[in-house]
């Protein structure tokens, strides 16, 4: 276990300078996320084209690892549908929690692949994950409204 | 002779060998424990006090007519009788036990917070930590009354004038910390409650913080309640005590329901069991009891007085050196301390100092610390906090210095 491979240079350089850092004004939906054990904090928001997750932005207050994660995440979703994002949800999820697994993360995660020191510090899972759960909680609450409203062609939000 | 001239000096390197745990290692590094004021390590005296009554004493509490019963209960009264005489109360019928600060509190604002109604205020500080914020603001919830809050300055003291005009005759109770977990203020405690006094208010003392930093006797501080934690003073968790005069006490409603607190039961009528039994349902922590007592003989063996000294002593030397380190900013810096130094580092999120500092074996807190208003308040999402115990020492110290400048390294 070396702290190099939890802070690694691709973790470093995105807790610095976060990519996709703001807020999508108007967006299409939108979550807050917060861990409220260590004060972690961000809001994501997007903006979709039928199924497709055409732009996202996030914007918070957190530690590298999560401000590091959620600007990976908005990299590695941007364009992609919705089959795709939950897809890398879940590999994340699993080499997240891969506790004392010598594997090598799947190479489909691409430089999401660079959070895999976090499984070496359980306690710091949780600061990696926010912007998932905030994520699926996103996309969740978009279905939710265009289940309650049919198929929302014109959105008047 | 001068009495002090036969008390040896403060032997820390004695003392850390009394505590077991501190010669493990980290992550293959000597272990530099520095978050006391979470929770203090024990000492073996307790660690076999507790192990002496398993094996020799167990038994349930003021019930059984046999032996061992018998020797349950002498036990567990007899560290009844300890924490009387640490805090040199009137009486053991006025020394309740029960899990800890948080539950002590919750008691208190369940039983006695019952006579509140609308109208009535209870006054806090800025600086509680959330056990002394919460239950009161669920009593206000249910009764009515309305929560008020003494602000703190830059320095992180108490603004006591602030605090005394938020006072009148509708406040019922004035209940704060003798001692600021988050930043490790010292409150002007004598001032407070006797302001507190003066409007007919009553007062409780949150001494979590301090019971284990200095010598507490709650006759001579006239609070109207104290309460603390077993575990922040060497003790086993899970144990934690309130102390009130016993005409308070009588005063006040049973709260949980159940047996040991009662005298009789039948389905017509319940009478309640006296004083402190009333309080205490169920059967108790009693090996917690037990370790509790033992941490209160070995404290008073080291001498509170000296272990202060010692602890002000290493604030003092780690406050300078912390103070030149680039970009490190003190959060708290009250004239009058514990052990106790919340910090940030620019350019590092306090969970990522706490991930770098734990990997050179240096374990501090970080986070809200429970005071998430006092992080507010210093516009922090959270702090890294080091804090000081009988057993800190020097070493401890040089070695969070060093992982600071890891963490510089690490960061850039």
């Amino acid at each position: 276990m070396d702290l190099k491979d939890l802070y690694r240079d691709v973790i470093l350089d995105h807790n610095k300078q976060p990519r996709n850092f703001g807020r999508l004004d108007p967006c299409d939906t939108s979550a807050d996320g917060n861990n409220p054990l260590c004060g972690d904090r961000l809001t994501l928001t997007l903006r979709l084209e039928g199924d497709r997750l055409t732009d996202i932005r996030f914007e918070g207050k957190g530690c590298a690892i999560s401000t590091a994660s959620a600007s990976l995440m908005t990299e590695a979703v941007k364009g992609k549908d919705q089959a795709a994002i939950t897809r890398l949800r879940e590999l994340v999820h699993q080499t997240l929690t891969a506790h004392g697994e010598a594997t090598l993360p799947p190479a489909e995660l691409g430089k999401l692949a660079a959070l895999a020191g976090v499984r070496d510090y359980p306690a710091r899972v949780k600061c990696a994950s926010l912007c998932w759960h905030t994520l699926g909680a996103a996309l969740e609450h978009h279905a939710q409204r265009h289940a309650d409203h049919g198929p929302a062609t014109v959105s008047t939000e | 002779m001068n009495a002090e001239m036969t008390m040896p000096a403060y032997d820390v390197a004695r003392v850390r060998a009394d505590f077991p745990i501190l010669a493990t290692t980290v992550r293959g590094k000597r272990l530099a424990f520095l978050d006391t004021a979470a929770s203090a390590q024990r000492p073996l005296a307790v660690i076999e006090a507790v192990d002496r009554y398993e094996r020799s004493s167990h038994a349930n509490v003021h019930r059984g007519v046999y032996e061992l019963s018998q020797k349950a209960t002498d036990a567990f009264e007899g560290a009844r009788e300890r924490v009387r005489r640490f805090l040199n109360a009137a009486s053991i019928k006025e020394i309740v036990f029960t899990r800890g600060t948080t539950e002590s509190i919750n008691l208190v604002a369940q039983s006695w917070g019952r006579r509140l109604g609308p109208g009535d205020e209870v006054l806090i500080t800025w600086m509680e930590h959330h056990a002394n914020i919460v239950p009161w603001q669920m009593l206000c919830e249910r009764t009515g009354a309305v929560l008020k809050v003494a602000p703190i300055d830059a320095r992180g003291e108490l603004d006591l004038d602030a605090f005394r005009a938020l006072l009148s005759p509708r406040t019922k109770l004035a209940a704060f910390t003798q001692v600021s977990n988050a930043l490790g203020t010292v409150l002007p405690i004598r001032a407070m409650i006797d302001a507190a006094h003066a409007v007919g208010a009553m007062t409780l003392l949150d001494g979590a913080q301090a019971v284990a930093h200095e010598r507490v006797d709650v006759r001579a501080l006239g609070c109207d309640f104290y309460v603390f934690s077993s575990h922040k003073l060497y003790g086993p968790t899970g144990l934690g005590v309130l102390w009130a005069r016993e005409a308070v006490l009588r005063d006040m409603p049973p709260w949980q329901g159940g047996g040991d607190m009662i005298l009789t039961v039948s389905f017509a009528k319940t009478t309640y069991n006296e004083l402190p039994y009333r309080f205490e349902a169920g059967t108790p922590h009693i090996s917690g009891a037990v370790g509790l007592a033992a941490a209160i003989d070995y404290l008073e063996a080291l001498g509170i007085e000296r272990v202060h000294a010692h602890e002000q002593a290493l604030l003092a030397r780690a406050t300078r050196a912390l103070r030149a380190v680039s970009g490190l900013r003190i959060i708290g810096e009250a004239k009058e301390k514990t052990g106790v130094i919340s910090f940030t580092l620019e350019g590092v999120h306090p969970h990522d100092l706490g991930t770098i500092l734990d990997d050179e074996g240096v374990a501090v807190r970080t986070g809200h610390h429970c005071a998430m208003p006092v992080m507010e308040f210093f516009d922090v999402p959270a702090t890294a906090r080091a804090s000081f115990g009988c057993y800190t020492d020097d070493t401890d110290i040089d070695q969070l210095l060093r992982a600071l400048g890891r963490a510089r390294e690490v960061f850039g």
